[in-house]
């Protein structure tokens, strides 16, 4: 059962406090993209084993959506930022190059 | 014969005799005896029959790894079937039962079984089962299901309690030997919070048994002293009778705690589950003994070596007058020593290796027992008790060199170390070649959320078998007394050259009857991943889930491959280490704690006139019909409807979702959740509206109310509404953030009631206090005011097509508005409904009803909503979605009314039928039912449908089948079954 950090409210909330929300940075398609952008966004999703960026829900908790880099093989939190950006921060993106030399996410280095 | 020995027995009270029942008769054994050391000393050694061939099995170990003696336990309320002998503790008034028998463990008529073993090979399910095909239905699964299993199932209401705990620490030990006692004393010394678990009754593992003298002093002794320290110490927490049960994800551990299962009074919780997080976990689970795979060494009386000598040391119980010790490693002189020194006779020790043992060797002998260098069993004589073995050599066929009597064997084939809580998340494991076990891998431990490892192995758990290695791997240096042992000669088959017919009856799998030969078969026909070969064969699949076969398997299987053990690894290892009740999960979540039961303001009244409940959306509770004395539940609703169409009906329309949507961007941000446009709604409006996913299927539905320039209020579903809430915030947090929008979930802030019928208003008008005409509050509109003294919100909105009032009050003042209704309202003949009127006269109209005319594949189109897409938007969620060309396609399943031509009431669910076969072989179809009732007004049965083409086919008579294979015919018409112009709500 992981323990997450809450970026918004600084506890170090356990899952049953949390939802989880799949892929994170997903980019909304909608009126006027191709059928294939719209399939993109609705339906294809990183499949990793390995470092995964994704949503959490503070649900049982202050209720806030934050983003979470997390490998999904070995459960290492490299870290977790607010929801409200496109990318991932710097400092996250380090810590995971660190550990991964080459890592990139999607068409995001 | 088994029996208790006059000395000895250091865990037994000998002045506290207990009495227990087994299989009806009365036997006796001594507080501190566990049920299988105070069968042994009746002389009882066959405990059970096994689960494919029904054969004799006596007990085997000792410890948390026993496969054969299992028994139901308990009686009544507290039976509990496959209890293990080797752990449960005896006490006054215990009762248990064998099991998988019939009629009696001594005379088995399953155990015919054994004859036909050459046709239930490994995989004989797949095999022998697929021809001919109906045997499957009427022979085959009747005659599966009839034996499979081992105990009973409980059939009375679980009368124990069970509860939860939380607990926190620094250092998790796990196993209460000398490591793990070593590891929290290091740890406790160092300040940090420590929990010492270990799984029996007693501390100092196998030390004590053996007798080892650590620094001069006995083990006993160190073992008390080191407990007095850890008990000292106000930073460390001890506690016996608690298995830690699994190591999850960062840190999270479950210990399982056995309160009252060695008492007599079972009063209080019986098991207490420890949720645990712990910052550091240490694995002090010791190793366990592994078998040898010979002909007969299943039979009653072959035992584990140490388990032999446990029953000695440990309970004063004697497994057997004349035991014959076999064996490939030192330790198992250990046992010979002991029976010897106990007074009890051991023929030889039958030394697979051909160099013998190392200084211990010459200890037996000087006691004068036989050591036989490079000799192994050829098989074990004897049906449900050992009679005898026959020697033969190791590295031969089985040619019979002599014949030994004996009434036990104590086998020795090494010892696994005990990984499980180092690799239930993820611990690697490296095959030690000259120890013959898996270790844990140091290199690739379990990683917790920094990367770091953040569970720890030490002791025999960690591969270290003499006091002196275990004690320096916990971090203390001593000096004992063990002498320096020979090494381990791996043997996965005894004699080496074993032939198949003694294959055939060298077990590895106790429990669930595998045999080396099926293994081999299994490699044979294939199955090279071992967890193909586990699944193939069952091996490790028991109870025990192969805590004595699982090496031995593998080991098997490797050579069978010609490959390496490490090449064919182990099984994944899950969580629980020995099943825990499902008691100990649930805890105090059962019955009325189950779930929290979400009652409106108005429960209390509903609750003492007739309601009948209905779980609606997970947790609250409404009431169907309000059902009188000498009526039906069927008579309720049809008289409530009747009441409502023609006087006038109250409902607790509580439950309904209510959200507030405020903020400056609020009308853009609903705009785009709603597919008809809610910014332009003029305040004092109400509108209906429906939200898709962005899928386009449909979602939730409900009246959106403009209470001010920048307040909405959005009804939803009763089961939708905090869905509701978390979908509008996942937009605003997660997508739309720089929106300036709040949202708040404010449905259980209001009591609301929908006053509904004919004589509605006067209703209203006799509570006074506000302008409730026509002119004053039309269709669609709201007015906030005072109701007969109630603070109160009045919408013309209508679910019935009545003439229908909703007012919603503040939560607080909802009992009191319901009751001064009823009193307003009983010159007009007023009479609550409940959800199931509501539902019928909903029907009447043609409203749709989100899970009944939807079902996650349904969008607005397919219902003839098109008047709520609204299309001055360009966009709103689910749009894009609606234009994919399938969402688009005139051939979609699409709403209509459909009538019986015989007036009968179509089945729920059912089906139209269209001609021919799918690819698949199954009957086409062409629409079904969604919503289906009799109509009390139309006094008929009226059914909705969606139906291919549906729109396009009014007038056509269509077949719906029923549930006895006929078909009802009915005709397809305009959904809106009453009042189609709207004329009685609208006035």
């Amino acid at each position: 059962m992981l323990i997450l950090h809450c970026p918004y409210c600084g506890v170090y909330a356990e899952e049953t406090e949390l939802h989880a929300g799949g892929e994170a940075h997903l980019k909304r398609a909608t009126i006027g993209d191709s059928d294939e952008a719209f399939e993109e966004y609705l339906f294809m999703r990183e499949n990793k084993k390995g470092v995964h960026l994704e949503r959490w829900r503070h649900a049982n908790g202050c209720g806030k959506w934050f983003l979470c880099a997390r490998d999904t093989a070995t459960l290492e939190v490299y870290g977790t930022y607010p929801a409200q950006t496109t990318e991932p921060p710097a400092d996250i993106v380090a810590a995971i190059t660190a550990k991964h030399p080459g890592w990139s996410w999607k068409e995001k280095a | 014969m088994s029996t208790r020995l006059q000395s000895l027995g250091r865990m037994i009270d000998r002045s506290k005799p207990v009495e227990f029942t087994f299989n009806g008769k009365r036997l006796r054994g001594y507080q501190g005896d566990t049920l299988a050391s105070a069968m042994l000393a009746n002389d009882q050694m066959m405990m059970g029959r096994s689960f494919k061939y029904h054969r004799p099995r006596g007990v085997v170990a000792s410890g948390a790894e026993e496969p054969n003696a299992l028994f139901n336990m308990g009686t009544g309320d507290r039976f509990e079937p496959n209890q293990r002998a080797t752990t449960q503790e005896v006490f006054d008034g215990l009762t248990i039962k064998s099991q998988n028998h019939y009629p009696s463990l001594e005379f088995d008529i399953g155990a015919v079984n054994q004859l036909f073993a050459r046709w239930l090979p490994a995989g004989f399910y797949y095999k022998m089962f697929i021809h001919p095909r109906p045997f499957w239905k009427y022979v085959y699964e009747p005659f599966i299901r009839q034996s499979a299993g081992l105990g009973q199932v409980p059939k009375e209401k679980d009368a124990d309690t069970y509860e939860h705990f939380y607990f926190f620490c620094d250092v998790l030990v796990a196993g209460g030997g000398i490591a793990g006692l070593a590891a929290a004393l290091k740890a406790g010394k160092e300040g940090k919070r420590v929990l010492l678990l270990e799984q029996t009754a007693d501390f100092g593992g196998r030390a004590v048994v053996d007798g080892v003298e650590i620094d001069g002093k006995s083990a006993s002794d160190w073992v008390a002293e080191t407990l007095a320290a850890l008990n000292a110490m106000e930073n460390v927490t001890v506690r016996s009778r608690n298995m830690v049960a699994g190591v999850y994800d960062h840190g999270y551990v479950l210990g399982y705690e056995r309160l009252t299962d060695h008492l007599s009074d079972k009063s209080g919780p019986r098991h207490r589950l420890w949720r645990i997080r712990a910052g550091e976990i240490v694995s002090a689970t010791g190793a366990i003994e592994r078998p040898l795979s010979f002909y007969g060494n299943d039979i009653p009386g072959v035992m584990l070596a140490s388990a032999v000598r446990d029953y000695v040391v440990n309970w004063g119980v004697s497994c057997g007058d004349r035991t014959v010790v076999v064996t490939n490693n030192d330790d198992a002189y250990r046992t010979a020593i002991t029976l010897k020194q106990a007074g009890l006779s051991v023929p030889a020790i039958i030394d697979a290796r051909s160099s013998g043992a190392g200084p211990i060797a010459a200890e037996a002998e000087k006691l004068g027992i036989k050591v036989m260098k490079g000799k192994a069993i050829a098989k074990v004589k004897g049906k449900k008790r050992v009679t005898g073995v026959q020697i033969c050599l190791q590295a031969g066929e089985g040619s019979v060199i002599e014949e030994i009597a004996c009434d036990c064997v104590a086998m020795s084939g090494g010892w696994s170390p005990v990984v499980h809580l180092w690799s239930h998340c993820g611990g690697k494991l490296n095959w030690d070649d000259d120890l013959a076990m898996f270790r844990p891998n140091p290199e690739k431990p379990p990683l917790g959320a920094d990367g770091q490892a953040f569970v720890s192995v030490v002791g025999s758990a960690n591969g270290h078998l003499s006091t002196a290695a275990v004690l320096a791997d916990a971090g203390q240096t001593v000096t004992t007394n063990e002498p320096a042992e020979a090494a381990i000669q791996p043997v996965w088959m005894m004699p080496q050259g074993a032939g198949v017919k003694l294959r055939s009856k060298a077990w590895l799998d106790y429990q669930n009857d595998v045999k080396v030969s099926d293994v081999q078969l299994a490699a044979q026909e294939g199955y090279e991943s071992v967890e193909h070969t586990k699944r193939y064969t069952t091996l490790g699949m028991a109870t025990d889930q192969g805590k004595l076969s699982n090496i031995n398997g593998l080991a098997t299987l490797s050579a069978a491959l010609d490959s390496t053990i490490p090449n064919v690894g182990t099984t994944t290892f899950r969580p629980p280490y020995t099943p825990i009740s499902l008691g100990a999960i649930t805890g105090v979540a059962r019955d009325e704690l189950f779930q929290p039961v979400r009652k409106t303001p108005m429960f209390q009244w509903h609750d003492a006139n007739g309601s009948e409940w209905e779980p609606v959306g997970g947790q609250w509770r409404r009431t169907y019909a309000y059902v009188r004395d000498g009526e039906t539940t069927k008579d309720a609703v049809n008289r409530e409807i009747v009441n409502t169409r023609e006087n006038v009906g109250l409902l607790d329309a509580s439950t309904l979702g209510k959200i507030i949507v405020k903020g400056p961007d609020a009308g853009k941000f609903l705009d785009m959740l709603y597919t008809n446009m809610m910014s332009n709604l003029k305040i004092g409006k109400c509108r209906y509206g429906l939200m898709c996913n962005e899928n386009g299927f449909l979602m939730d539905d409900g009246v959106v109310i403009r209470l001010d320039e920048d307040t909405w209020l959005c009804h939803t579903t009763t089961g939708g509404a905090a869905h509701t809430h978390d979908w509008m915030e996942d937009w605003l947090q997660c997508e739309w953030w720089d929106w300036k929008v709040y949202t708040a979930n404010v449905t259980e802030q209001y009591a609301q009631v929908a006053i509904a019928g004919p004589k509605a208003r006067q209703v209203l008008e006799k509570l006074g206090g506000m302008d409730v005409s026509k002119d004053a509050i039309g269709f669609m509109e709201f007015k906030d005011g005072t109701l007969g003294g109630f603070d109160a919100r009045v919408h013309r909105i209508s679910f019935s097509g009545e003439l229908s009032f909703e007012v919603a009050v503040p939560a607080s003042q909802g009992a009191a508005f319901w009751d001064a209704l009823l009193e307003a309202g009983a010159e007009f003949g007023v009479m609550p409904y409940g959800t199931e009127a509501m539902h019928i006269m909903r029907a009447e109209k043609g409203f749709i009803m989100i899970g009944d005319e939807t079902d996650g594949t349904i969008i607005p189109q397919d219902l003839n909503l098109h008047w709520a897409l609204s299309k001055k938007k360009d966009d709103y969620l689910g749009k894009r979605a609606q234009e994919r060309s399938f969402m688009a396609s005139p051939d979609r399943w699409k709403l209509v009314g459909v009538e019986t031509l015989d007036g009968s009431v179509i089945e729920d669910g059912a089906y139209v039928p269209a001609p021919g076969n799918n690819p698949n072989g199954q009957r086409n179809v062409q629409g079904r039912v969604t919503s289906t009732y009799y109509s009390p007004t139309l006094k008929r049965g009226i059914a909705m449908a969606l139906v291919k083409n549906g729109p396009d086919r009014m007038g056509e008579v269509i077949e719906f089948n029923k549930e006895d294979g006929t078909m009802v015919k009915a005709k397809i018409v305009d959904p809106v079954f009453y009042d189609k112009d709207g004329e009685k709500q609208n006035v």
